[in-house]
């Protein structure tokens, strides 16, 4: 077993004059569940796409499972699997034959596929549709199938590609459950998110990508800390926001920070206790990072 | 339990690849069941069309079924084949194609799949046309040797095209796409010997007609089901059909690894 399940050093990777990866370095513990934080075009998706031999990288060095992934490809298929952006299972067929064709094309014998498959529809939930074709079933469920079927071959590495996007809270929560399972058993979960409660649920460790490249990282903890526990939000009168400040929460802290207010804004103004969003986190971070590069 | 007790250490040999992705692309072909009556129906009304509407005027004699027969097969053949470009845009465009990518796999089975299917439906489609060719007044002089030519020369004719418009659909960026490029293809029986002899057409549409691939196959076909003069016609077809055949292999392949590296 290696210690770390994913390492990469100097990834870039452009597209025409556009340049989606500027110098990557990661590492992620094999076993625990790394979330990579991003708004859309940061450069997540072409980072799975990487990382799980999809796509080239034009410099710098990738290894998932101890294998590199542009010359050891082949190795680092028998390793991994991948739940893309959009659930890639087969329409005009039902759950039952999409789990059974990955089984078969995983090296399991028909009946060692049957099998695996009666396990799986269990497992998720499945088996009072399993022999409806998949065009018929709701989002959530849509989703589960997906999982399930990037299980099939048990790989030690599972990538998912923004997993929760478009689904409801409640469908939302179970697939947190079922992430967090797949780790207690043993697995290495690289997810990318747009959203700081999905990375500050379920990861270990969180990196922040932007622009290309990784602003911050560190545990859920350790990035809100840079932020601020709570933040402060100032409405005025026609409900327009006026300012967002960040505090620790405590009761002096507010204090202090309304103190400061005092007479800078209008007496009607309203204020509000947030937790921080993935924009404040966002935001916090870039900032932090042009101001050090301008000392 | 979501970690395996039988976790495979074996990838999927190239057979049984091979054999899921027929089976997969059989099954979805049987599913989308409004296609495979167009495919089917579509070739059958013409035929009768041609019979009973054009053929009395194209032929006053009565014998135009027997003319008309081998063109309308083609006509079957490439309308039939053409779904395949709307099949793997799709494939190629839906994800799934990524989820095959990150296996230990040949990915590019699942393209052969989609061709194997073609070829099965499209011979489906074929035998149904000859029997209803039969039932309104077809007749034909082949004997066994004959008929199992002809059927291996439609065959290859079906496989070449369907390559061909397997790479369409790679080269197409959306299913749409591939039906608007893959339609192009389906005038070309027009322009051959399917409904009226060349020499019938005006000179410049002639130099057209007899020299592309539609008027070789066709004339192979007839000589073969009809005992009419094959001439050059048989070698012409299978090179014709050979030529295709390969180009649309070359350039699927071409295709198929330029996008995989491309994204």
């Amino acid at each position: 077993m290696h210690e770390f399940a994913i390492e990469t050093k100097g990834l870039r990777k452009a597209f025409g004059r556009q340049t989606v990866l500027d110098g990557i370095d990661l590492t992620v513990r094999a076993g625990t569940i790394f979330a990579l934080l991003g708004p859309n075009g940061a450069g997540k998706t072409t980072l799975i796409n990487i990382l799980s031999t999809l796509t080239k990288p034009d410099g710098g060095s990738a290894y998932v499972a101890g294998r590199d992934v542009v010359r050891e490809r082949d190795a680092v298929k028998r390793s991994i699997s991948l739940t893309g952006q959009f659930a890639a299972v087969d329409d005009m067929l039902t759950a039952k034959e999409n789990l059974r064709m990955m089984g078969r094309l995983s090296g399991f014998t028909a009946d060692e596929a049957r099998a695996r498959t009666a396990e799986l529809l269990k497992l998720f939930d499945l088996e009072a549709s399993a022999g409806k074709l998949v065009k018929t079933y709701s989002g959530g469920m849509r989703r589960r199938l997906d999982l399930a079927v990037s299980l099939v071959a048990d790989r030690p590495v599972l990538f998912l590609d923004e997993p929760t996007t478009g689904l409801d809270t409640v469908s939302r929560r179970a697939l947190w459950e079922t992430i967090l399972q797949l780790r207690s058993r043993g697995m290495t979960i690289f997810l990318t998110t747009q959203y700081l409660e999905e990375a500050d649920q379920l990861a270990d460790r969180i990196a922040v990508i932007a622009g290309g490249r990784i602003v911050a990282s560190g545990t859920a903890q350790e990035l809100k800390s840079r932020v601020g526990e709570d933040m402060i939000e100032l409405r005025g009168a026609d409900d327009e926001l006026l300012a967002v400040h960040a505090t620790d929460g405590s009761i002096q802290d507010i204090r202090r920070t309304l103190n400061e207010l005092a007479g800078k804004v209008p007496a009607d103004t309203r204020i509000s206790l947030r937790k921080p969003s993935m924009d404040d986190v966002f935001v916090a971070l870039t900032t932090t990072r042009l101001e050090e590069a301008a000392q | 339990m979501i970690t395996s007790r039988t976790a495979p250490v074996r990838n999927a040999s190239l057979a049984v690849t091979n054999a899921v992705f027929i089976g997969r692309s059989v099954r979805l072909s049987l599913r989308n069941a409004e296609a495979l009556i167009m495919a089917i129906m579509l070739p059958v009304m013409l035929m009768l069309l041609f019979t009973y509407v054009f053929g009395g005027a194209i032929d006053p004699g009565g014998d135009y079924v027997n003319y008309v027969v081998p063109g309308i097969i083609l006509l079957c053949a490439g309308f039939g084949s053409s779904s395949t470009a709307v099949d793997v845009a799709q494939d190629m465009t839906s994800g799934i194609i990524d989820r095959f990518r990150t296996m230990p796999i040949r990915s590019l089975s699942v393209i052969a799949g989609h061709v194997a299917a073609s070829l099965a439906r499209n011979l489906l489609a074929t035998g149904v046309v000859i029997g209803v060719a039969f039932v309104v007044g077809f007749r034909s002089s082949a004997g066994f040797l004959e008929w199992l030519a002809a059927i291996g020369v439609i065959a290859l004719f079906i496989l070449a095209l369907t390559w061909l418009f397997a790479a369409i659909g790679l080269v197409a960026g959306s299913p749409s796409a591939a039906s608007g490029y893959g339609f192009i293809l389906l005038f070309l029986p027009y322009l051959s010997s399917a409904f009226v002899p060349t020499t019938t057409m005006p000179g410049w549409l002639q130099g057209v007609a007899n020299h592309q691939p539609i008027t070789p196959v066709i004339e192979t076909i007839r000589a073969l089901l009809a005992g009419t003069p094959i001439g050059h016609s048989a070698w012409l077809a299978v090179v014709w059909c050979l030529g295709i055949l390969l180009l649309a292999l070359a350039w699927s392949l071409a295709t198929f690894r330029r996008k995989a590296g491309r994204r």
